[in-house]
């Protein structure tokens, strides 16, 4: 009908706020408007005027208010303009964002997604309600304790031992340290964690990525756009999201199938997988899942984690992953995403990884789904290269 | 831009309480859309699902715990909400998997079960204000769309006798739609002596409270040549949310629907919709909305709907046939599962093949359109056959 198809489909603007154990200071609005507002400035447009969707990323009972998108609008400057929900995962999001550019009907979408969870009274009970009301819910179990039996099963069928596990969160705890917006920078000794207290055995209580407030905003736009707009567009090349079984009772226990099928998606449209990427900024919600999903993406098998870690061509999780940040609910993939493009745009501070020039990032939306995305993204650089 | 097609439709009963779980609800809408179009779950590609607040059912994360219901095994999947507009923006959510060229096929499925919110699902819509502001004042929606359909007959000087021949009107439809739950024969005068739930909403005005979940197949045009002759396309879509501020609003116009229409219409090369667009399916929710929306959609103007109903216009057998499936009034509303029946009567009508409903105009090209949130968000997709 006369529109020209997108091919090309970049991120051109990211803000954030701070990530922080408790905020009370502001409201979820202010956060929102917060990240909004230093997005909409990092690529120096108006939302008003310049941006043609927006998309935000929510659940309601998260937000302890029913059809969250009424709040949706106003702080992020989408009042009486084309605005939605998804009621996904972040990457989600920006997935949406990037289907919708590839229409050639909106030359700019922003997403936005946050987390407020210190205001939630009872997280475990909000968790709780998402298992099958039927079949689960009645066995009144507390929802860690299903990544507990998967680590369990995983390092069963992997080999990986507890101590690999640990070191994951010695890692991203102390890569978390040069990260002036994470929430649990630590030094820790991974004889001190194998020390401490099991939650859920096998997973220590350290293991657990602990919940943040924050908000990011991200601006996605056309190629034609995106060149008008910044010198600095990283590309999305690839993104794929999939749903595996969401019954606990049928489910693979060991592997990140969901992973597997979201990263093969990517992967096709990108024309080149794992190991041709910089870095990788995966879900890292419980200490094991990093491993598992590393092997899922095809980073390097489970068992070799710590010899790929070692070797360090290509650090996973540079950020301080959710161990180090803080878990951001439905915002934590965006969080990865940020991560990555300052990485490839070069403006990560102490965190810089040289030569940056391609990232693989990761999401997975928590017990009990089986709901996972993958992003393939480039620089230009990344893009000569190929 | 990539031509969307659709190509089968699927549809649960709707009923004020359901024996099924919402995944089986999901999957009988989908498993009905699939075999209308010649499919099966492995020929579809992506698959796009609507549910309203997960609070009907206290089901957190709802689309996740659906998924399997609705066909997603280990297939792209996302949820889109945009409360009560949630079932028309559906169309719009699984056109774009389309026509971004990301997907070939996409199973588009709207699904609520509001009768698990027990003993009514009202309960769960006082969770929708806003924390400090409204919540204290304990408001309930017919509330506030009582308050909207006052200024609306205020300021166009509109008589209740008027907007209750939309109740009539759906309500007959309905008798011919076989997933209907309150298809019945009504005059104006049981509509004006039924009993008031909150000046001037009274309970005939009111669609009921349902469960049930709707279907429809979407593929691009070369997949769409090796299932059918006779596709129908979405040549449009729109979608605008306006303020939360909803005190803030004049609610005599939904200016929202307009901006929503207008998108849609400009995607669809559409100018002058009074005379490209042949019926319509304005979200009903209540029967003031469906005059508020034809004229949101601006099929008429400003002030005009009652008159147009009165004159028999909107009458299957008018000029411009409205809510010939008799409308979220009289075949029910679970809310998402609502716009997707709206969208599978745009096919229908489309095809041909609507039976007893079956306008006679030889319609070439139909609207939808739903509305929800706190007056606040208008959804519009055009389709053409």
């Amino acid at each position: 009908m006369g529109v020209v198809p997108v091919k090309k489909v970049a991120i051109v603007g990211v803000g954030q706020t701070s990530l922080k154990p408790f905020s009370p200071e502001v409201s979820y609005k202010e956060l929102m408007y917060e990240a909004a507002v230093r997005a909409y400035e990092d690529v120096g447009i108006n939302p008003r005027k310049d941006v043609d969707s927006f998309i935000g990323v929510s659940e309601d009972f998260w937000e302890g208010t029913s059809i969250f998108d009424e709040y949706l609008p106003d702080q992020i400057g989408g009042a009486l303009r084309p605005v939605c929900t998804i009621g996904n995962e972040g990457l989600h999001g920006i997935a949406t964002a990037a289907m919708q550019v590839k229409t050639g009907q909106f030359r700019v979408v922003a997403v936005e997604s946050h987390s407020k969870v210190s205001e939630v009274v009872s997280p475990l009970s909000v968790m709780s309600l998402a298992f099958d009301p039927i079949l689960n819910r009645p066995l009144n179990f507390n929802p860690h304790m299903i990544a507990g039996l998967e680590m369990s099963r995983f390092l069963y069928d992997s080999g990986v031992s507890r101590e690999e596990c640990a070191k994951v969160v010695a890692k991203n705890r102390a890569s978390a340290l040069k990260n002036p917006n994470a929430a649990y920078p630590a030094k820790i000794e991974v004889a001190e964690i194998m020390k401490s207290e099991d939650s859920f055995p096998p997973m220590k209580k350290l293991e657990m990525s602990a919940p943040a407030d924050g908000a990011l905003v991200f601006v996605v736009a056309s190629e034609k756009r995106a060149k008008e707009l910044t010198d600095n567009p990283i590309w999305i090349d690839g993104i794929g999201w999939m749903n595996d079984t969401p019954t606990l009772e049928n489910r693979d226990w060991a592997n990140a199938r969901y992973a597997a099928l979201a990263m093969k998606m990517a992967s096709k449209q990108a024309g080149y997988g794992a190991q041709d990427v910089d870095l990788f900024e995966i879900d890292d919600t419980y200490a094991y899942k990093e491993i598992q999903h590393a092997g899922a993406l095809g980073i390097c098998d489970p068992l070799d984690y710590q010899d790929f870690e070692a070797d360090g061509w290509a650090p996973v999780n540079p950020s301080g992953g959710s161990l180090g940040c803080g878990h951001l609910l439905d915002a934590t993939g965006l969080l990865r995403l940020a991560e990555a493009v300052y990485q490839l745009r070069g403006t990560a501070g102490p965190r810089q990884i040289k030569d940056a020039n391609r990232a693989l990032v990761q999401s997975w939306r928590g017990v009990p789904t089986t709901s996972g995305a993958v992003a393939l993204l480039s620089n230009d650089n990344g893009g000569d290269a190929r | 831009m990539r031509r969307v097609c659709v190509i089968g439709a699927g549809i649960t009963k709707f009923m004020r309480r359901a024996k099924e779980t919402g995944k089986e609800l999901s999957f009988e809408a989908a498993r009905m859309a699939l075999d209308s179009a010649g499919m099966e779950l492995k020929d579809i590609e992506s698959v796009a699902e609507g549910t309203a607040p997960d609070a009907f059912d206290a089901m957190h994360m709802k689309a996740e715990y659906l998924s399997d219901g609705s066909g997603a095994f280990q297939k792209p999947y996302t949820r889109s909400y945009v409360g009560g507009g949630t079932g028309v923006f559906l169309g719009c959510h699984g056109w774009w998997h389309i026509a971004s060229g990301m997907f070939d096929t996409c199973m588009v499925i709207g699904e609520e079960k509001m009768s698990s919110c027990f003993p009514h699902p009202q309960a769960a819509f006082l969770t929708i204000f806003d924390n400090f502001t409204e919540r204290p004042l304990g408001p309930n929606l017919v509330w506030i769309f009582a308050l909207e359909m006052n200024r609306y007959m205020t300021k166009h000087n509109i008589k209740k006798e008027d907007i209750a021949l939309v109740s009539v009107k759906n309500h007959g439809n309905a008798l011919d739609h076989p997933s209907a739950q309150l298809g019945m024969k009504i005059t104006v005068d049981d509509v004006l002596k039924s009993e008031t739930l909150a000046y001037p909403v009274q309970r005939l005005d009111i669609s009921p409270t349902s469960d049930g979940a709707a279907a429809i197949i979407l593929c691009s045009e070369e997949v769409a040549k090796k299932y059918t002759d006779n596709p129908v396309f979405i040549d449009g879509v729109g979608w605008h949310l306006d303020t939360a501020y909803w005190t803030d609003r004049d609610l005599y116009y939904p200016k929202y629907v307009e901006y929503a229409a207008r998108m849609a219409y400009k995607m669809a090369r559409i100018d002058n919709p009074r005379k490209q667009i042949d019926f319509a399916e304005p979200y009903d929710p209540f029967d003031y909305k469906e005059l508020h929306h034809m004229e949101g959609l601006m099929l008429c103007g400003k002030g005009e709907a009652p008159k147009l109903t009165r004159e028999g216009v909107t009458q299957r057998d008018g000029a411009l046939p409205t809510c010939p499936s008799g409308g979220a009034l009289g075949v029910g509303n679970p809310i998402a599962a609502t716009g997707v029946m709206k969208l599978c009567e745009l096919f229908w009508q489309l095809r041909g093949e609507a039976g007893r409903r079956q306008i006679k105009n030889n319609p070439r090209t139909g609207v939808a359109q739903a509305w929800g949130d706190l007056m606040q968000v208008g959804t519009v997709t055009v389709m053409r056959n």
